[in-house]
């Protein structure tokens, strides 16, 4: 095991964060603090409770997981594109490491961010809305667990894309709309029985209950279904990580 | 003694059909400068970016300080660097920071002292706290082989390292190389600077289409090769070539004050000998005389034009 490579690649693109500070920790702070203002202490207190937990709250764990899933993704694909786009891939590429060590080195440092990042919003959350955690343990797990998924994700997207805009599609055209329809703002239940059942095809759900269940004890679907299928998106991306180290997949051609 | 790189049967077919490199065949001993010519797309910087593992080899078998590339290839590529061809450099990194983050990237401890040599003997010691990105051009090539040189490597690589380089980068550039090498590094360059591999290299390898197609001493084969040319700078003008030399290989300049004779190097000299007499006899007389080698670039363009 090249440890040495390894901790390079993750000094590397933790150096990069610090350098990004503002947009990559004071932006999602901001964006998510503004969303606490207007729809916990403005339009939350015309807002009836859901499950006997004030609006303000409900929607917590909603917008940490937005935060989560975007900087997540954009932290590991910009990570990985941009050696790509720059030209000094080569180095990784005729380094000894494995590619085991490459996701360790990138999606670490990603992923490291992404709970960095989870923590402080919940640390300002406080700020607007007064909140309680009944499950810290899973809290933090599912905390750790989506980071580290999603920063997978990210990882395969970086390599996918071949153009900024690749980017940005996921992250913007995919993933906001279906944290937004994944119960972010809403408990499930609320919806007609067809969307209901629609909504279950929309892998941001099970996050958003788990979470929820890990803070009030309230979830939408079985916190044991949530934790299973956040196991299998994680498998599922480890997988194709692997099909990309082996068939070199616009890496080498 | 085993070859410090050994290529075998290597081919290489892109996934649009291109048939890069076909069948090559190649030994590079330890601690020998070899340079490696060829025409623009002849297959040289894919060749070296297989044996650095950048580029997937198609069929058969390369070793880099005796590992397999592919089956050992963490062992193969610790004792490699690379210089590649192009300026890809980082941008917001420090100097300091990027050469670091090669040497740990190729599974070297920390040497900050070993950093600090490499970064003076390339004068960059005085940038190394600056972003490379604010670097001039000839700045980030040296920053590339700190880079390539950060984890100590037996084996370094230099893909066109002086395109675009001043004079004194130039010259600074081949100074290292020879310290290298006194340090038992084996260096392989490519170049399209042909005066470059005549002063620097043991042995040239001439790739083209894909094709090695002569691996040479370089003192060998540029006697072997080489042509030798006689050129008498006459007392009076010629009009034409008299009738007793057509059969030679002579030339006319055109003020006719000029009588050039090509000849192998190797041939007997006896051809020399023949046409001064001759040219007594004809009583034509000459002030001066001069000979001349052909250079390792009119070898090389008559090697990749035949």
């Amino acid at each position: 095991m090249n440890l040495y490579g390894v901790r390079a690649i993750y000094n590397f693109e933790m150096a990069r964060m610090r350098r990004t500070l503002m947009q990559s920790v004071a932006s999602p702070v901001i964006s998510t603090s503004l969303y606490f203002v207007v729809f916990g202490s403005a339009i939350g207190s015309r807002m009836g409770d859901i499950d006997n937990i004030s609006y303000g709250a409900y929607i917590i764990p909603g917008l940490v997981m937005l935060s989560l899933l975007m900087q997540s993704i954009s932290n590991a694909s910009f990570g990985i594109y941009m050696p790509k786009f720059s030209g000094t891939i080569y180095e990784l590429l005729s380094a000894p490491v494995s590619y085991l060590e490459v996701v360790l080195g990138y999606v670490g440092a990603a992923a490291t961010k992404s709970v960095i990042l989870g923590v402080i919003i919940l640390i300002t959350a406080k700020l607007f809305v007064d909140y309680d955690v009944l499950h810290p343990f899973w809290m933090f797990a599912f905390l750790v667990l989506t980071s580290i998924t999603f920063s997978l994700f990210g990882f395969i997207i970086g390599i996918w894309a071949d153009g900024f805009e690749k980017l940005q599609i996921v992250p913007l055209m995919i993933v906001t709309p279906l944290v937004f329809l994944g119960g972010t703002f809403y408990s499930i239940e609320m919806l007609p029985e067809i969307w209901q059942t629609i909504s279950l095809f929309n892998p941001v759900v099970y996050l958003i209950s788990g979470f929820r269940w890990a803070f009030y004890g309230v979830s939408d679907v079985h916190v044991g279904i949530s934790v299973g299928m956040t196991l299998l998106f994680l498998t599922a991306c480890m997988v194709a990580v692997w099909w990309i180290f082996k068939t070199g997949y616009r890496l080498r051609s | 003694m085993q070859p410090d790189i050994s290529v075998k049967h290597l081919n290489k077919v892109y996934a649009d059909g291109f048939r890069a490199l076909n069948d090559i065949n190649l030994d590079i001993k330890r601690g020998e400068i070899f340079a490696l010519l060829g025409p623009n797309g002849a297959g040289k910087t894919t060749l070296i970016s297989i044996i650095c593992g950048i580029v997937n080899l198609s069929d058969g078998e390369v070793n880099a300080a005796g590992y397999d590339i592919v089956k050992d290839y963490r062992k193969a590529r610790e004792s490699i660097g690379l210089v590649p061809q192009e300026l890809n450099t980082d941008a917001f990194e420090t100097v300091w920071d990027a050469v670091s983050f090669s040497r740990g990237l190729f599974g070297k401890a920390p040497a900050p002292d070993h950093i600090e040599k490499v970064l003076k003997d390339l004068s960059l010691w005085d940038k190394r706290n600056n972003r490379i990105m604010s670097l001039s051009g000839g700045m980030k090539r040296r920053v590339m082989i700190a880079k390539a040189l950060s984890h100590e490597p037996r084996i370094l690589f230099l893909d066109e390292p002086t395109a675009g380089v001043d004079v004194e980068l130039r010259r600074d550039m081949w100074e290292m190389v020879r310290k290298l090498r006194e340090n038992g590094v084996t260096i392989i360059l490519t170049t399209h600077y042909i005066e470059e591999a005549e002063e620097m290299a043991d042995r040239i390898g001439v790739i083209r289409q894909g094709e090695i197609i002569l691996v040479e001493d370089k003192s060998r084969l540029m006697s072997k090769l080489g042509k030798k040319e006689l050129r008498l700078h006459l007392q009076n003008p010629l009009e034409n070539i008299p009738g007793e030399l057509t059969l030679e290989p002579v030339d006319l300049s055109d003020d006719g004050y000029e009588l050039i004779y090509t000849f192998d190097s190797q041939q007997e000299q006896a051809g020399v000998a023949r046409l001064l007499r001759t040219l007594g006899d004809l009583g034509i007389e000459y002030r001066d005389l001069q000979t001349r080698e052909s250079s390792l670039e009119e070898i090389f363009v008559g090697l990749v034009h035949e």
